[in-house]
């Protein structure tokens, strides 16, 4: 299936609901059929395809963060080689997109979207959430991340410059989020608990110790 | 094929109405930016959408730009940046 994939895995229609989307839903299914059908696709690949995609999840990003916070070097190299430090811990993002990892410091907060689908690195964390997707984020991301956010709960001072990346070409990002305050001593497990997936996407930060279940 | 541009140029993105598989959002169309960093070679997505090979790679800049160049209005920092992936044949010198 990846010849035909070409990391496009995205859909152009904004995020639906109800009727709409059964409507959507038989026609890709009629689509997959077709396919099929002409011997393009077999109902393996695609079967392998969905297996791979719900085998990702923001797990994964919270490992790759919770490294990053204990070990300087694998931070050096998540941040200069997200793909090779994601296979270092068994995560394959092997495809044809690159993957960059954006750090936010005490300076700098960022912010992912993609104005024009919903590109997302879903071969790290998996599918993206249905608000990702939805017009309203998409173009509310770029024209007033700040309120976004806050939205999120999270109000950033004026001296934290915003920097958004709109991840619209081949390339998808990831944040790696500041250690939370309260987070010295813990060890790589307890820290990833600590690390959401909207904080991989930067609308919110981490969870403070004792907050996490 | 060496890249037209380098980091710190400033490029503006070319305004073309072009229908089809586009990268390159409305918003940044006309606006002016700098090179922040350069990307790598991609195969052309304008032509892979349509089953073409995508050949030759186009060279892919992370362009920079101040949010208060892109909306009247912003509410935030002057510094507040936005960083877009843009393909080489949308950048003209600016």
């Amino acid at each position: 299936m990846s010849e035909t994939y070409n990391g496009h895995d995205h859909p152009h229609e904004e995020t639906r609901t109800g009727a709409e989307s059964a409507l959507y839903a038989s026609r890709i299914r009629a689509i997959e059929a077709l396919l099929v059908e002409r011997g393009i696709l077999t109902k393996e690949e695609v079967r392998r395809q969905i297996e791979y995609m719900e085998a990702r999840s923001p797990a994964n990003g919270a490992k790759l963060v919770a490294r990053a916070w204990t070990d300087p070097e694998f931070k050096a190299r998540l941040l200069s080689d997200t793909k090779a430090a994601a296979r270092e811990l068994g995560i394959d993002a092997s495809g044809p997109v690159e993957f960059l990892t954006v750090e936010n410091t005490p300076e700098v907060h960022n912010l992912i979207v993609c104005t024009l689908c919903s590109c997302y690195p879903r071969a790290i964390l998996g599918r993206p959430p249905d608000w990702y997707k939805s017009f309203a984020y998409r173009s509310r991301a770029v024209s007033e991340p700040r309120a976004v956010m806050r939205e999120f709960g999270l109000e950033l001072p004026m001296d934290v410059t915003v920097a958004v990346h709109d991840s619209s070409a081949d390339v998808r990002y990831m944040v790696l989020p500041m250690r939370p305050p309260g987070a010295e001593g813990m060890d790589e497990e307890e820290l990833a608990r600590l690390v959401t997936r909207n904080s991989l996407i930067g609308v919110s930060v981490p969870l403070e110790p004792g907050l996490a279940g | 094929m060496t890249a037209r541009f380098d980091p710190g140029d400033p490029v503006r993105i070319r305004t073309e109405d072009r229908r089809g598989h586009i990268r390159t959002p409305g918003y940044v169309k006309g606006k002016t930016g700098r090179i922040e960093t350069l990307l790598g070679t991609f195969k052309n997505p304008e032509s892979l959408a349509y089953g073409g090979s995508g050949l030759p790679e186009k060279h892919l800049y992370k362009v920079a730009f101040r949010q208060k160049d892109l909306w009247d209005g912003y509410a935030g920092s002057l510094d507040d940046t936005l960083y877009i992936d843009i393909y080489e044949h949308w950048l003209d010198p600016a």
